[in-house]
């Protein structure tokens, strides 16, 4: 639709119109695909912060049980008393701390900041394709926050049918109390769905229609081909999330009984719709945090990834199988025995690209120069802390093994070794490319600690739940102490616990050492990792419109990294190159 | 706001009024002849893409609509073949001979729709015109029709709450005509726009998708009529 000369004047003359914004524009109302990643991830930082402590009260009520939270006497009747958390609140705190890290935390943070701020860069482009939509993505995202939020002050107190939502508990206000707060939780997830849907929409035609002159497919890093195929699943798993919603709210405020046996309905439709959604919701909270390692190894391994195609090719594989799987968490809601044999084949197979990716991995660390920097440590992290959580998950996808452990901390522990576990990866990126993103670079020291600190209590909290769980310890109980047969266990519970303080006080180490570089950190090189992918050739950070006169031309792939005959380790994809280029082919 | 012609911003980023506009920096972008294409290795920046980033953009969302209706159709094919009758013992059957003439009134707007849109490639601006006004109307006797039916069978005490048969017809029958509603308005939008002159042969990016929105909750139609009406 755009005309030659317009196109010309397009690609030549962004130099030209530099007149300079208002700070609205700017700043709030931005439509410039890095200030609105900048926006993502502070909205997400800021949910992160929250979504910890509710943790922490948890934590406080799991370890020492009907005891007043050290603090927390201020907190008003009927959520706390008098410090003490009752089983109400717990129900919610359990509720909430899942729904804001996954909704609000790190899909922001992976996919709407790193997204937004990485895809334009690393695939040669001035911004988005749609602007526009852009900023009403995550406008209504931080709307969605706000509803999300303005939950826990209602009367009845936040949604506290858990993240799953199931059905017939949350589908009248008889079973847990909660009016309004479940009637919220609905409303944001909605909105939210609105706002990931527009991102996705700009993220899969950005990186069809606006690659560089001759960034192919297979020279596209591999965290843009991951934030593909998220986009992909995002946009065709979140609006059946989005259908169930509204039957549910249809359920709770105009009386139809989609979920409520005693009008006919069916709550494991509810299971299945919600799964449906939840499991490819798994990969696109874990595939951007995969792409992410895959880049950070490779430039700091100084070699080529170990099989470019294949980890493309895996990610597409998982993206898929992902949906023939989500049968996998219902094995115990009554369905055909036949069924659940299907779903745990289905399942077993994704450990096989899973497991590409992991070899790939290692692959490109054999015999590499690894260099120790902070993403790199993060990037070692999430594959060993990925390594765990997916063994932990063939575990459980055998089905006579999941009717012992359902339920128990095992899955506690299973699901956050894989999704707590992408904090690793979003901690490589914001180290990685805050240099980019700020023009400063984060402290190495700070960031080292940190990350030892952050590794440790880690599997100081999440690893002991394994034990827990086989133990028989239940997922969502508010006091173990009232069964005998976890009364032993309370130390263990206890050593948690304190992991789990620890861990929550080591971050903020992060935030001190984030906000002191936004202000004083050293001025960043335009590629101080001396990488290869695109954004590195923009200066840093990218004015608007990225590139100056000319968009950058692409002549190998991304990861040509000590490359026989040049001089450098490293070969930007910017960089003509005379020697035939083998690797990443 | 009216720019001078060279001080219009073309760049797009700097066009931000209309964001499903073809933005610059897309590899259509290019010149032909620019020595950047000779030098570039590979062919990953072609000339112009295949499909443009407004009519994508488009797809996709229409990808998305359509899983969002593949959820509630699974809920209704549920509940529709998991109860021994149908409709339920006291629940009325759906007027399907009303019904059935309305699915011709809406599949016969897409003919119309299309005769617009043939009609802006030829430069027709009256065809254009004419075209989405039939349009606009056979969806707004379509509204109208469902709307009348509707009320009699709420005065016949079949609501949302009549267990899961009412919930499944009203909701996904109340779905679909809320995005004919939305397509009538953008409809409305758009037949105004036609009107001020504001499309020509070359340019309709908003005429086409529009039109591909009406083309999609047309061709749901029949679907859904099968589904719930006639199955």
């Amino acid at each position: 639709m755009m005309s030659e000369s317009a196109g010309v004047h397009a690609v030549h003359g962004a130099h030209v119109h530099h007149e300079e914004l208002g700070f609205v524009r700017t700043y709030v109302f931005a439509t410039d695909h890095k200030m609105i990643g900048r926006q993502f991830l502070f909205l997400g930082l800021f949910m992160l912060v929250i979504g910890g402590l509710l943790a922490m009260l948890m934590r406080w009520q799991l370890g020492w049980p009907e005891t007043p939270v050290p603090g927390m006497g201020w907190v008003p009747e009927p959520y706390m008393f008098e410090g003490i958390v009752p089983p109400q609140t717990y129900n919610m705190l359990f509720t909430m701390h899942a729904t804001i890290m996954i909704f609000f935390a790190v899909m922001p943070i992976m996919i709407g900041c790193f997204g937004n701020f990485l895809i334009p860069l690393m695939i040669g482009a001035r911004d988005m394709a749609f602007p526009v939509l852009n900023m009403l993505s995550f406008w209504s995202g931080a709307v969605g926050g706000v509803v999300m939020l303005a939950g826990f002050f209602v009367p009845g107190g936040h949604a506290a049918s858990g993240w799953t939502a199931y059905a017939p508990l949350s589908a009248s206000a008889i079973y847990t109390g909660v009016d309004w707060g479940q009637n919220l939780w609905n409303i944001s997830l909605i909105i939210v769905g609105a706002s990931s849907l527009m991102g996705s929409i700009n993220y899969i035609t950005t990186i069809i229609n606006m690659r560089a002159p001759g960034m192919t497919w297979f020279r596209l890093p591999l965290v843009i081909w991951s934030l593909f195929v998220t986009a992909i699943l995002l946009l065709l798993a979140l609006p059946v999330l989005t259908a169930a919603l509204a039957m549910l709210l249809a359920d709770r405020m105009l009386g139809t009984h989609f979920f409520l046996p005693a009008g006919g309905g069916e709550p494991l439709l509810w299971q299945h719709l919600f799964w449906y959604f939840g499991h490819p919701e798994v990969y696109v909270l874990v595939l951007p945090a995969m792409g992410v390692t895959s880049d950070v190894l490779s430039t700091f391994s100084r070699k080529p990834i170990f099989g470019y195609r294949a980890m493309a090719m895996s990610m597409i594989s998982i993206g898929f199988l992902s949906w023939i799987v989500w049968g996998h968490h219902m094995f115990l809601s009554g369905m055909n025995p036949a069924l659940g044999t299907a779903f745990m084949m289905s399942t077993m197979v994704i450990a096989v690209p899973s497991a590409i990716k992991t070899f790939n991995w290692l692959g490109t660390l054999w015999g590499g120069s690894i260099r120790l920097t902070t993403p790199m440590l993060n990037g070692l992290a999430f594959v060993s802390i990925f390594v765990i959580g997916g063994l932990s998950g063939v575990f459980m996808a055998s089905t006579p093994v999941d009717i012992f452990i359902h339920d128990t901390y095992f899955i506690v522990a299973h699901f956050h070794y894989v999704v707590a576990g992408i904090v690793f990866g979003l901690f490589a990126a914001v180290y990685y490319w805050f240099p980019k993103m700020f023009g400063r670079m984060m402290n190495e020291t700070l960031g080292k600690i940190h990350f030892v600190l952050t590794f440790i209590f880690f599997n100081a909290t999440f690893f002991p739940m394994h034990f827990l769980g086989v133990a028989g310890h239940m997922r969502r109980i508010w006091n173990p102490l009232q069964y005998e047969f976890l009364q032993p266990l309370q130390g263990m519970n206890q050593f948690i616990s304190v992991s789990a303080f620890l861990l929550g006080l080591s971050q903020i180490l992060f935030l001190v050492n984030f906000f002191w570089s936004l202000f004083a950190g050293k001025k960043a090189e335009v590629n101080p990792w001396h990488a290869n992918t695109l954004e590195w050739a923009a200066p840093s950070p990218p004015p608007h419109g990225n590139w100056g006169e000319h968009l950058p031309v692409v002549h190998h792939g991304p990861y040509e990294y000590s490359v026989p005959g040049v001089e450098e380790d490293y070969l930007p994809q910017t960089t003509p190159h005379a020697l035939p280029v083998t690797a990443g082919h | 706001m009216r720019y001078h012609e060279e001080s219009r911003p073309r760049s797009s980023i700097r066009v931000q009024r209309i964001w499903l506009r073809n933005v610059s920096g897309s590899t259509g972008a290019r010149p032909r002849n620019s020595p950047e294409i000779h030098s570039a290795a590979g062919k990953g920046g072609r000339g112009q893409p295949a499909v443009s980033n407004a009519r994508l953009g488009m797809l996709i969302f229409l990808g998305a609509e359509a899983m969002f209706f593949a959820g509630l159709i699974g809920a209704f094919l549920v509940f529709r073949f998991g109860s021994a009758t149908w409709p339920p013992p006291g629940q009325p059957y759906l007027p399907v001979g009303v019904t059935g003439v309305n699915t011709i009134i809406l599949l016969f707007s897409a003919y119309t729709m299309g005769r617009a849109l043939r009609a802006i490639r030829r430069g027709d601006r009256q065809g254009l015109v004419r075209g989405l006004l039939v349009t606009a109307l056979l969806g707004t006797i379509f509204l109208g029709v469902q709307g009348y039916e509707w009320i009699r069978l709420v005065h016949f005490g079949f609501t949302l709450s009549s267990g899961t048969y009412g919930a499944t017809f009203y909701t996904l029958i109340g779905v679909h005509g809320l995005h004919v509603f939305g397509a009538v308005l953008w409809l409305l939008v758009v037949l105004a726009g036609a009107r001020a002159h504001r499309f020509s042969a070359t340019r309709h990016a908003a005429l086409t998708l529009c039109g591909m929105y009406w083309y999609f909750v047309v061709a749901l139609w029949p679907l859904l009529f099968t589904l719930v009406y006639l199955s």
